[in-house]
């Protein structure tokens, strides 16, 4: 075969390769999503984060806006310290509140933010100070159960 | 039982020895790179051999495994209602594990095979010695660029392999059974992320092109030279080949996956 055929199919190999990992980058992952842009970290205490795990999505209003960067545990309080990548496009008055969400019945915990009022804006570094623990179904159960054993009499069951 | 423990004794020593002259071979390979890069044609004829030949298997077994994907996914999904999900299913199964796995043991048989049986059979026709005889270096000649040439088209053969795959689970998951095409591709771009997925499947990828290549390129240069020799060189490129691609897949998913 000559040179130049040869050139021809490896060139056209390599540009195949490279087009298959552009399409997996750009229509298979979210490349422009995590464009590596410059994000800001801020900090909020739960005192229960449920099954939250560190890189899930921070949303408000529903559009993803960060990511969680990390947890850790707060020996001397005894909370979790949840700390916000947030994207620096996006800027939240400092007075935001914070709580563990679920999509869906089953699905992932996020946190979502709910914008306060204040003119002032939050930066890298500081914490967030209302936030709302995730809901552990086993607690809702146990105290709707107790609620309802606690409020109805024994002689009124609806057996009747 | 002196003869057994002897025996025993001689095998440690003898894979010893092996993977000794392994690491050295993998050394003097890298050290006369830039010798054999300065004649680039003839890394550029090698990812001919085992690139664009190994082509056509890469993408027709990637289309293939991508319709079982969507297939079985499907099947398995749609009993919790969540056939929306086929997408994230197929693209992270094909970008973690399936895509370099499948595409390295793939690329090991088919061209990792015919460069042992290459240079095996240039070491039977002592045509390496001739070579040495003529002070043209035979790793620098011969080994680095076959090297080079699988580990520049093992990563691309990966990609197009996932690429495939991907393209065969939309074929079989959107086309064929209707799931919706908007959330299959938004379902996929949500959760599959450029650093976490497609990046370290291209360095397992990339890691198992340098095992497969090496082995290859070590065999040949290392067998007995006779037709018997060769043969068994060739069985344990492949063999080799296979078990290293499998277990570093399992060391490296352990330091990439852990689910944080």
């Amino acid at each position: 075969m000559s040179r130049t055929t040869l050139d021809l199919w490896v060139g056209l190999f390599v540009a195949l390769g490279f087009a298959a990992l552009v399409f997996l980058a750009v229509k298979v992952g979210s490349y422009a999503d995590a464009s590596g842009g410059t994000t800001y970290a801020v900090e909020a205490a739960f005192d229960n984060i449920g099954g939250l795990k560190a890189r899930a999505p921070v949303k408000s209003a529903g559009v993803v806006v960060g990511r969680v960067g990390g947890i850790r545990f707060d020996s001397q309080n005894y909370r979790a310290i949840v700390r916000l990548d947030l994207d620096g496009r996006y800027e939240f008055p400092v007075d935001t509140s914070a709580s563990i969400l679920t999509s869906g019945l089953l699905g992932e915990q996020y946190i979502g933010l709910d914008p306060g009022a204040d003119s002032e804006i939050l930066k890298g570094g500081d914490k967030l100070q209302i936030t709302q623990s995730a809901v552990v179904l086993e607690k809702l159960i146990g105290q709707f159960l107790f609620n309802k054993a606690a409020g109805t009499p024994a002689h009124e069951t609806p057996a009747q | 039982m002196n003869a057994l423990l002897r025996r025993l004794g001689a095998m440690t020593v003898d894979g010893v020895w092996r993977l000794g002259f392994m690491a050295r071979f993998f050394f003097a390979l890298l050290r006369y790179s830039g010798q054999s890069f300065r004649r680039l044609p003839l890394t550029i004829r090698e990812i001919y051999f085992s690139g664009v030949l190994s082509l056509l298997i890469i993408l027709v077994s990637g289309l293939f495994v991508g319709l079982v994907l969507g297939l079985q996914g499907y099947d398995i999904l749609q009993r919790f209602g969540s056939s929306d999900a086929l997408g994230i299913m197929v693209a992270l199964s094909l970008l973690r594990e399936l895509g370099p796995v499948v595409a390295g043991l793939l690329f090991a048989s088919r061209a990792g095979s015919a460069v042992t049986a290459e240079i095996g059979l240039m070491k039977t026709t002592e045509q390496l010695q001739a070579m040495d005889m003529m002070a043209v270096n035979p790793i620098a000649r011969v080994a680095a660029p076959r090297f080079w040439g699988g580990v520049i088209s093992m990563p691309l053969l990966a990609a197009m392999f996932s690429a495939m795959g991907i393209f065969g689970g939309w074929l079989i998951g959107v086309v064929a059974i209707g799931v919706d095409d908007g959330a299959f591709w938004s379902q996929m771009r949500a959760s599959v992320d450029f650093r976490y997925d497609i990046v370290n499947g291209a360095i397992k990828s990339f890691v198992f092109g340098v095992a497969v290549s090496l082995i290859a390129v070590f065999e040949g240069y290392d067998c007995q030279p006779t037709a018997e020799g060769v043969s068994r060189a060739i069985t344990r490129t492949v063999v080799s080949s296979a078990l290293a691609i499998l277990a570093l897949d399992f060391v490296l998913t352990s330091f990439m996956f852990r689910g944080l």
